[in-house]
């Protein structure tokens, strides 16, 4: 019996333990893994594996190790991250940490008894309904893993819908890494994903491509992003849902939410289906995840039947004197239907997803609106800035731009990798490097402002990178 | 004394506030800027026209109206949740305050590799133990949660026979009866043929049905081991070999790791992939329904000699490496054979950094201790409930549980139609929140048990007594047990309602647009 009390395992001292053994009516706690073939047993020096630091460390020994180990990264907060692509730096409300670290929250699972959980249950359903308003979509669900993996579910949920059909239209300036994604997912299924062209000037999708593509047929759906990846505003929108529509596909829309304050909703513009990421409304950026998936559809039974992920609904006790929440259409789900299900997601992002319910009634009716104009003033700023810059150009495209842009240094003659380090060695950090993604654009660049980049920081940011740039040409 | 739930008579958020009222402050955009920009157009036809209809409340209401609904909600700090199969166990919070340090919480995902050279150390490291762990060559720490996980695994199958070249035959996916719905799903996700095979009277796959359904055609098996009737599949080895056989993959759901921690590891077992729910085993808290994250490992396997390509080679993300020239840690992007990415980014990073804190906590030693009192917790409870009348044990009642255990209500349901839902409405009436009902599928009016290691002997001697009081209750007077609950912060909750589709209401939004007539 190895011999470890510890403060998480409240039966761990011994004679707890010996007692209850005792009522099971063995001797060593072996017994109780008897059943386990000799082959299949470990059978090396457990305790000598690297796990962990060899032994158990206290709460004090392990917070100095962690302690150490972070001091190493470098955290960026005057001026934060140039850096967006899909998530963005965005402040992070006191009372939305606050809430999400409520532990009767935090420490409970999926509402399967909803008797007991209608807090719970209700701050989901809020959610819902306030991200439905804010998208002007009827219905939401209770959260996916992320926009990527959103995105690749609405595609095979069009491909359900639209049976029959394998062609999916995107722009050609779709996020690259929700792509990458969205080939995982819809790699067993045969679809086709096709580029539509961009406006060589707006960057705008090229509504006359679009038009020719869905002509030929087959069109299961098409997508696009507003703001696109590259961050200006797909202002024909509307068109190219109608455009969809007439071909009999789907129109499916992903968006910033933070933007639709100031830019009109999916519902608006004749979505079928919206995606996004909730990362901004509160969550921070937590290098990597979690982050929260956002997926809606409009009021439409055949799409309702075919959505994946939780749903939370409004009803009542069945006494009919209360008003109570429960999780509902559960019989699109896996734990019913197994391999006929909409998807086989079961752990969700349900905690952000709270978290941007706390974020949107902070907000209320008009407060996205104003942080919307913020950032794009703020962002119209430092593009207008950029362009004081020898050799600098921004953005690529004659559009409309809000929270990112693209800066193009082909006229620096200095590789933009070299501008990175430059820029880091001053303690800033720039743009996302597009030269992967998108090699025809040259030494581009994606940059990211939003409320937390203060026009000091902005300033600071073309003052840096003038000296580097300039100081590289002469 | 009597458990009350608290109840405030909360209304929707959308019923409170005023207007007006704003919950944050927006700085003002700065003269100099609107000074140098101007007047910024967004074209007619993209602006928004209407402001959302979000409701107007001051920081103060916001604060409150969760905080209320925060306290009718019943998480593992309030009392135990032995939901089977989730592993509902304390949540340590050292590991909450870490993990909301700004030096992670501010690092972006894209930033450069020498400005997060801690935070890669400590995943280098997690991957090297949960390695160890599994007993698993490379892992990756991608996937968001478990079935994330699953549908990787069951890509990397298909890749591994496609790479083979016998993808055209490879189109069965052998998945047991016992098994989470989310393995048929990811199976099907990936384009496999599910072949259910049903479990045996002792508990284990039926190995019978196993070979009857085995052929040319098995790409690979998805099995968990202790499967969900907490019962280790003694015929792990046996099925390894016929599945291995035809040159089929075995793919380990690692939800139920927690029980055989120390003393077995899906890479001792013959399993080829093998997923972990960091949620679950390693402490990370559920939040609700997640986040958590799915870390995927596999063997090092050859796949293609000739090419030199390794099982480790399909694994989707990026995996942290370690440049020993250059000292420093960087990530490997997913290469030519990998199955590529199933997220934007790295992983979900947080409830990594609460299982590196646990795993650290624990050592190897202490996590075995993890796996032995929630196999003695078990096994206890079963000893306590036992030969209670109303409740049975299918599935050779003798043999020992591991993480979990399934009880039957069939016996009362039949005798007085008290069901397994109701016992658990009559559990939820103690304080207590109820077991998983109603799976696994192979156990009717299944009540699935799983203290884990985290809950005291007392409330596992409080919750048996309940559910044998429960059981009499039920014989004695089977109509009260229909009015369960009554402690809770609402009685019984109408589904029926709640589903139809003349009154399902998934959003504020449907209810309104219901009463202006606009939607049917
Ligand atoms: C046995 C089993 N397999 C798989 C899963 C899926 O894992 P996740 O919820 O992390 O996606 C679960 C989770 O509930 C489970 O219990």
């Amino acid at each position: 019996m190895s011999l470890v009390v510890h403060p998480w395992l409240p039966n761990s001292p011994k004679k707890i333990k010996e007692d209850m053994l005792k009522t099971i009516g063995v001797k060593e706690v072996s017994e109780l893994f008897s059943d386990i073939p000799e082959k299949v047993r470990f059978k090396g020096e457990w305790d000598k594996l690297e796990i962990g630091f060899g032994r158990p460390l206290s709460e004090l020994e392990i917070q100095r190790i962690i302690d150490d180990i972070l001091s190493k990264n470098k955290v960026f907060k005057k001026p934060p991250v140039f850096l967006g692509a899909g998530v963005w730096p965005h402040y992070v409300p006191e009372v939305v940490k606050y809430i999400m670290s409520r532990a009767e929250f935090c420490t409970t699972y999926t509402p399967y008894q909803a008797e007991i959980s209608q807090g719970l249950l209700q701050a989901l359903f809020e959610y819902q309904s306030m991200i439905a308003d804010l998208l002007e979509m009827e219905v939401v669900n209770a959260s996916m893993y992320d926009w990527a993996s959103a995105v690749a579910e609405a595609f095979l949920m069009a491909l359900r819908v639209n049976k029959g059909k394998n062609r999916i239209l995107i722009p050609s300036t779709m996020n690259p890494m929700h792509l990458e994604v969205v080939k995982t997912y819809t790699m067993p299924r045969g679809v086709v994903i096709e580029k539509v062209k961009y406006d060589s000037v707006t960057g705008l999708i090229d509504l006359e491509d679009l038009k020719e593509k869905v002509a030929k047929g087959n069109v299961a759906a098409v997508y696009i992003e507003n703001p696109s990846f590259l961050g200006f505003i797909e202002e024909n929108a509307r068109d190219v849902g109608e455009i969809a529509h007439d071909g009999k596909a789907l129109f499916i829309m992903g968006v910033d939410p933070i933007s639709l304050g100031i830019l009109k909703p999916p519902g608006a513009l004749g979505a079928d289906i919206a995606v996004g990421e909730g990362q901004p409304l509160g969550l921070g950026l937590n290098y990597g995840g979690p982050y929260l998936g956002i997926f809606a559809v409009k009021w439409d039974m055949k799409l309702i039947r075919q959505m994946p992920g939780r749903l939370i609904g409004l009803t009542t006790t069945v006494d009919g004197k209360d008003r109570a929440f429960t999780m509902i259409l559960q019989t699109r789900e896996q734990h019913i239907r197994r391999e006929k299900a909409t998807s086989n997601i079961c752990t969700n992002e349900a905690l952000c997803a709270l978290g941007a319910a706390v974020y949107l009634a902070l907000m209320g009716k008009h407060g996205l609106k104003k942080l919307g104009e913020l950032i794009l003033y703020r962002t119209n700023y430092a593009i207008k800035k950029m362009n004081t810059i020898t050799g600098v150009k921004a953005p690529i495209f004659k559009s409309l731009h809000f929270k990112e842009f693209t800066v193009n240094f082909d006229k620096t003659n200095m590789p933009y990798t070299k501008i990175h380090k430059e820029l880091l060695k001053k303690g800033i950090h720039g743009g996302l490097y597009l030269r992967e993604f998108f090699p025809e654009f040259g030494e581009t660049a994606l940059y990211c402002v939003t409320e937390l980049h203060t026009k000091d920081d902005i300033d600071l940011l073309i003052k840096s990178l003038k000296e580097i740039v300039e100081g590289w040409s002469r | 004394m009597v458990f009350k739930q608290a109840k405030w008579d909360e209304p929707l958020i959308y019923e409170l506030g005023c207007e007006g009222r704003i919950g944050f402050l927006v700085p003002e955009v700065e003269e100099d800027i609107r000074r140098e920009v101007g007047e910024i157009q967004i074209p007619d036809k993209i602006r928004r026209e209407n402001p959302p209809e979000l409701p107007e409340l001051s920081e103060v209401e916001v604060v409150r109206h969760f905080i209320r609904l925060s306290q009718m909600t019943y998480g593992v700090d309030n009392g135990p949740i032995p939901l089977g199969s989730c592993t509902m166990k304390y949540n340590p919070k050292i590991s909450e305050s870490i993990a909301s340090d700004p030096r992670i919480t501010l690092l972006h995902p894209l930033q450069d590799e020498d400005t997060v050279q801690g935070l890669l150390e400590i995943m280098y490291l997690l991957q090297k133990w949960l390695a160890n762990i599994v007993g698993m060559d490379v892992c990756t720490l991608h996937p968001a949660a478990g079935a994330h996980s699953e549908l990787a695994g069951v890509l990397i199958i298909r890749k591994y026979h496609e790479l083979k070249g016998q993808l055209n035959r490879k189109k069965e996916i052998i998945v047991p009866d016992s098994a989470h719905g989310t393995n048929p799903a990811s199976a099907a996700m990936a384009g496999f043929r599910v072949v259910t095979v049903r479990s045996a009277p002792d508990g284990n796959i039926d190995i019978e049905a196993v070979k009857a359904v085995v052929s040319d055609r098995t790409a690979g098996l998805m099995l968990t081991n202790p499967n969900t009737l907490g019962l280790f599949e003694e015929n792990i080895v046996e099925l390894a070999e016929i599945i291995h056989e035809v040159d089929g993959l075995l793919y380990y759901d690692g939800a139920n790791l927690n029980g055989i921690m120390g003393y077995t590891r899906p890479g001792d077992m013959g399993f080829d992939i093998a997923h972990i729910n960091i949620h679950k085993t390693f402490g990370s808290p559920h939040g609700g329904g997640g986040p958590g994250a799915g870390p995927l490992c596999v063997k090092e396997r050859i796949v293609d000699p000739e090419r030199n390509i390794k099982l480790s080679d399909l694994l989707p993300g990026p995996i942290v490496k370690y440049d020993n020239v250059r000292k420093k840690y960087y990530l490997k992007k997913p290469g030519k054979y990998s199955i590529g990415w199933l997220k934007s980014f790295f992983a979900n990073t947080i409830p990594l950094i609460k299982a590196f804190i646990y795993i650290a906590c624990l050592g190897p030693q202490g996590l075995k201790e993890v796996t032995e009192q929630a196999v003695i917790n078990t096994n206890y409870f079963i000893k306590k409930l036992k030969d209670t009348k109303g409740y049975s044990l299918p599935y050779d009642p003798e043999r020992y549980r591991k993480h979990e255990v399934v009880f039957s209500a069939k016996p009362m349901t039949q005798d007085v139609g008290v069901t397994a839902e109701d016992v658990c409405k009559g559990l939820l009436d103690a304080g207590f929140y109820a077991p998983t009902m109603y799976f696994p599928l192979i156990v009717q009016e299944a009540l699935m048990i799983e203290f884990t290691d985290t809950e005291t002997k007392e409330n596992i001697d409080k919750y048996a007594e309940r559910m044998k009081e429960i059981a009499k209750i039920a014989y004695e007077n089977p109509e009260e047990a229909k009015k369960w609950p009554r402690n809770t912060v609402v009685t019984r909750v109408d589904l029926v309602k709640a589903n139809h589709p003349k009154t399902v209401t998934p959003s504020w939004r449907v209810l309104k647009l219901r009463k202006e007539g606009k939607i049917k």
